[in-house]
This record gives C-alpha cells, sequence and structure tokens, in this order.
C-alpha cells in the first residue's frame, strides 16, 4: 500500500499585502497553510526582507554591523539607493529614529523631507516607521503619510495610544498599516478590531506582534505569532489573517552576543559572525513561528536567509 | 446552588474605608443587600491583613451576623485572623468557610483550624510553585489536598474544592480546563466533592460592560458541569438562573427568539469555548 502523508485542512487565509507601485511592487502573506507546509495548500509568496536604514547616522548601531553601510549611512538617500542598487534589497525600512524627542527631535516636515527624497532615489518598496514614541509618532508619521502619497508603502507603526490619527492618514493618503501591540495576543487582535472598526481594511493591516532577539524572549514572540497563525487559519478568525512583521535588526544589534568583542569572549568566537549569525537565526526562527515580512540590518544576515528561503518555499 | 455573596472585599473602595474606619453602616448595609439577594454565606475578603487581622475579623464577623442570619466565609492569607474571627463566629446561622488552604505548606495549618472550630475549608487547587498548567494538574493537586483534609480531621463534605478561575482576557485556554477540573473534582469523591469557584475573576480585567455578560454565562457552564457553590454577585446570578433555560438551548445548538440574546450568548460561550481568540470587541465582531 502506497504511503499517504497526513495532510491537515485548514479554513482560512492570510490577506496578501503588496507594497510599493509597479513592476518592483512586493506581496507577501496570501498562504493557507502554516509556514512551509506547501505539501498541504498554497504559499503564493515568499517571505519578504526589507532593509533597515535611518534618517540620521547609525551612531547607535554596533561596529560591525555599520561598518557595510560606512560609506552611505551619513546620508539616507545614498544609504536607500546602496541597498537598492548594490545588495539587491527587494525593500527599504526607512526608521525615522532621528524625530525621537530624545534623539535629534526631528521635526515633522524635516522628516517628510526626508522621505520625499528617499522616494525620489528609489524604485522598490517603502516602509516608513516611526521613532516608537506614541505621540511624536502621531505627528510624524501624519506628515510623512502624506508626503509620501499614494506611493503604497507600509507605514508605522500603529500602538493602541495613538492608531486612530496614523490609520486615518495611512487611509487618506492610500498607505499599508502597521498594528504593534506589546506580546499580548489578545490586545494585538482588539487593536485590528479598533483599526477595522475605523473603516480601515484589515486587507490593508500588517501585524507587528513585537519581536525579541533570540535569548531574549524569543519565545514569546515565537509563540504569540503561532497562535495568531493558528486563529487565522483553523478559526478563521478574519481580524488576525492580516501577515505578521518581525521587526528584527533593531532588537538583535542591541543585545550582548551581537556586540561582545571576541578579546573579552574568545570561547564565543569571531564577533562579526557571531553578530551575523545572530540576526539570521533570530529572523528564521520568526519565519518559522509565521512572519511574512522581516526588517533587517546586515547584508550577510539578509543574505543567509534569502538563501534560505529560496531553498525552502 | 449555594451564592458566597462576593461584596465585602478590602479591594472595593468603599468596603476598605469602611473596614479601616470601623464604620459598621456600609458593611451591614451592603451584607443585608447580598442576603435578600439569595446568598447563603458572605464572603468577608480582609486582604492578607498582617497588622491587626484579628481584631479586623472578628469586628467583620460580628458586624455581619448582626443583621444577617447567615455563616460568614473568612477570606485571608492571615491564620491567626482567621482564628480570630471563628471564635467569635455564630454558628446558630451555619457553620462558617474558612478561604482558604491549598498545597502551598504555609497553607496548611488552616486545616487545623477547621478540624478545631468545626469549619467548612475551600481548598485552593494551587501549589508553591505557581498556576496549574491543567485540569489534571488541578486534580492532582486537589487529590494531595483531601488526602491531607483527612489527616488533619477535616472530613471530605466540609471540603470545597477551588481550581482558580483565571482571567479570560490573559488566559483564555483555562476557562474550559477550569470547567473540566469542576467535573474531574466531583469524579474523585463518592458523595461527589463539593466545589466553589471565585467566578468574578473570569471578567477581572475585561471592558465594565461585558463583565456580567462572562460572568454569568461562564456561572451557566460551570453549573452544567456540577459546580456547587460560587463566591459571586448573588443579584447577577440570579439574573443567570433567569436565563439558564434560553442559555442552554443556545449551548445545545437551537435557535431562540432574541436574535440579539442569542448571538451574545454564542459569541460568549466560543470564547469560553476557546472557539475564537479573545478580544475586548469580541461581542462586536
Amino acid at each position: 500500500m502506497a504511503f499517504t502523508p497526513t495532510k491537515e485542512t485548514y479554513s482560512g487565509k492570510v490577506y496578501p499585502v503588496t507594497v510599493g507601485t509597479g513592476e518592483t511592487a512586493v506581496t507577501f502573506g496570501g498562504e493557507n497553510v502554516l509556514p512551509f507546509h506547501s505539501f498541504e495548500g498554497s504559499i503564493p509568496n515568499r517571505p519578504v526582507i526589507a532593509m533597515e536604514i535611518q534618517d540620521v547616522p547609525p551612531s547607535d548601531w554596533p561596529e560591525n554591523v555599520r561598518k557595510p553601510f560606512e560609506a552611505v549611512s551619513d546620508d539616507p538617500v545614498k544609504w536607500a539607493k546602496f541597498c537598492q542598487d548594490e545588495l539587491k534589497a527587494k525593500a527599504i525600512a526607512l526608521r525615522l529614529v532621528g524625530t525621537h524627542p530624545d534623539r535629534e527631535n526631528r521635526s515633522p516636515e524635516d522628516a517628510s523631507k526626508t522621505v520625499k527624497d528617499v522616494l525620489a532615489a528609489i524604485t522598490i518598496p517603502l516602509i516608513i516607521l516611526g521613532s516608537n514614541h506614541a505621540e511624536k509618532d502621531s505627528q510624524v508619521l501624519v506628515a510623512v503619510a502624506e508626503a509620501a502619497k499614494d506611493k503604497n508603502c507600509l507605514i508605522g507603526k500603529a500602538q493602541e495610544a495613538n492608531y486612530k490619527t496614523i490609520a486615518a492618514a495611512a487611509m487618506a493618503n492610500n498607505h499599508k498599516l502597521i498594528a504593534m501591540s506589546e506580546l499580548d495576543i489578545n490586545l494585538s487582535k482588539q487593536l485590528n478590531i479598533l483599526i477595522s472598526q475605523m473603516g480601515f481594511e484589515k486587507e490593508r493591516l500588517v501585524t507587528d506582534p513585537m519581536c525579541s532577539a533570540l535569548g531574549y524572549g524569543i519565545e514569546y514572540t515565537y509563540s504569540v505569532m503561532e497562535r495568531i497563525r493558528l486563529a487565522a487559519l483553523t478559526q478563521n478568525d478574519t481580524t488576525m489573517q492580516p501577515p505578521m512583521l518581525g521587526d528584527v535588526g533593531m532588537y538583535v544589534w542591541k543585545v550582548k552576543e551581537t556586540q561582545a568583542p571576541e578579546a573579552d569572549l574568545p570561547q564565543w568566537g569571531s564577533t562579526e559572525e557571531r553578530g551575523i549569525a545572530w540576526e539570521a537565526v533570530t529572523a528564521t526562527s520568526l519565519i518559522i513561528a509565521g512572519a511574512e515580512l522581516l526588517i533587517m540590518r546586515h547584508p550577510a544576515a539578509v543574505a543567509a536567509v534569502q538563501k534560505t528561503l529560496e531553498e525552502l518555499v | 446552588m449555594l451564592i458566597i455573596g462576593e461584596k465585602l472585599s478590602i479591594i472595593a473602595k468603599k468596603v476598605r474605608e469602611a473596614m479601616m474606619k470601623k464604620d459598621k453602616g456600609p458593611i451591614q448595609e451592603i451584607a443585608t443587600r447580598q442576603w435578600k439577594e439569595g446568598s447563603g454565606i458572605i464572603d468577608a475578603n480582609i486582604g492578607p491583613a498582617e497588622d491587626g487581622g484579628e481584631d479586623l475579623m472578628q469586628w467583620m464577623v460580628t458586624t455581619i451576623q448582626e443583621v444577617v442570619p447567615l455563616p460568614v466565609c473568612l477570606d485571608t492569607t492571615n491564620a491567626s485572623a482567621i482564628e480570630a474571627g471563628l471564635k467569635v463566629h455564630n454558628n446558630q446561622w451555619g457553620r462558617p468557610l474558612i478561604n482558604s488552604t491549598s498545597n502551598d505548606p504555609e497553607r496548611f495549618p488552616i486545616l487545623e483550624l477547621g478540624a478545631k472550630y468545626n469549619s467548612q475549608v475551600i481548598g485552593l487547587t494551587v501549589g508553591k510553585g505557581g498556576l496549574p498548567a491543567d485540569a489534571e494538574e488541578r486534580a492532582a493537586i486537589a487529590a494531595d489536598i483531601m488526602g491531607r483534609a483527612m489527616e488533619y480531621g477535616v472530613p471530605l463534605e466540609d471540603l470545597y474544592l477551588d481550581p482558580l478561575v483565571l482571567q479570560i482576557a490573559t488566559s483564555q485556554d483555562h476557562a474550559l480546563k477550569v470547567i473540566e477540573a469542576i467535573r474531574m473534582f466531583q469524579e474523585m469523591n463518592d458523595p461527589p466533592m463539593k466545589t466553589v469557584v471565585g467566578l468574578s475573576n473570569i471578567s477581572n480585567g475585561c471592558p465594565k460592560h461585558l463583565r456580567p455578560i462572562l460572568n454569568k454565562y461562564y456561572f451557566l457552564m460551570l453549573m452544567n458541569a456540577g459546580l456547587t457553590s460560587a463566591i459571586a454577585d448573588a443579584r447577577e446570578m440570579a439574573e443567570a438562573l433567569e436565563e439558564k433555560k434560553l442559555f442552554d438551548d443556545v449551548l445545545a445548538g437551537k435557535e431562540i427568539e432574541d436574535a440579539a440574546k442569542m448571538q451574545e450568548m454564542k459569541k460568549t460561550i466560543d470564547v469560553i469555548k476557546g472557539n475564537t481568540l479573545y478580544a475586548h470587541s469580541y461581542l462586536e465582531m
């Protein structure tokens, strides 16, 4: 008798979300099975990796991840072009960290100019992130949403404290929206409900259940992502069907393992290799948990994860 | 069904202030109201009560029993406050109930008090190491508590097993595990063990308008599983009992005339059973 593998059937499906315009637009999500379960259904799109850049020089990044961008990171336009042209990035994630009141406190107008300049220089899709200061983001993201009108960007992150203004701006200017809650599946669902109750289509949302780095609580992120995906697929919970984001780079490149010098910890081996591996492993774990969009920093880590994806999906 | 009136708790501001000032008025008013609404025992939750717990518990017991012909549930972690309360408890209105012993060695002496004062005792199925993972773990702890109760001389018919209700907003999967534990507890003895829950914890952290809905329907599902008593709001539970027939119909998959009520019940059943993920706006979906 021939062997027949057991197959699960799922009642739900993840919404496909497209970011960007024209030929270089990217689509992620759209599958009706758990990650990599292509034998049970359809996975029309590979997870997408966006490369992270900043509006201000990355003085807070550790040396090993600063180095590959040394020649370009003084200017977000050069940095974006480098990622697109040299590193063949599929998308750019511009983090407006310089708008944070405790950093350079750049104004919404300055941020809008940066966004316009970057958009003019690249053809690949743009993700625009605030500084994660709820109050300031609700000014900055509203301004940049308008500056990027009709470019079909992904804007974020909308949180419980500021989702109304940010969602309204994303809606008015035809963008997609990231909804972030802090590692709580019930609050993540609630935020998606609240945003869709404003009239924002849930098919235009991306859920960020909040990332964490390998060794620093990744099991919480993993478990929340897994449960969100199971609710989407097995319970056909439409509020949990937007694709998920893993904002990997910013969490990975601040932990000790990506920075501690080999001279201090010879048993840990090369700092550079270790950091790249840490980012690649964190990202790959979250893809297995269900993430469809990743924001990453180191070109070698991006290449490693991209290779894995190409071999497996 | 025995309702243990939950309203005299130190967590409520009005009650706390009355306790601090030893102002009998509000305490007696709330106790009387709960009695009239159908409570069979009045819970007196004085918190950890590390300082002056003995006096406070005695004052609570006598204040309540001055106006209400009911026994009191002595609810504190302070064992000597419980003993002080038991000394003045008027057993003419029924035997007192102690809340609670557990699998934590610090709570074992509570059973001595139960035996010494011929009081009933709640056995909360938690250990020292944190929350029970599932119904089986709750049942295993229940077995330990039952064995210990017999050792200390508390008859099993005087023991109420409490599976520990957790908040649905953060621990949704436990809602069904607690219902399952109520079923399992009964099978652990013949006649079946008595059971109790701190009901309103199910809706703790939920928006205010959801709380009675979750409390009532969860109560009815627990009742179907054989629950014998609940620390709860007697008025809310009376409402629940009025809706029981309709609720059982919806639970059985039947249509009821009131479409809005049916949706409310169906969605709440789905959330309790874990068929849909809880969110504060689940009724609006």
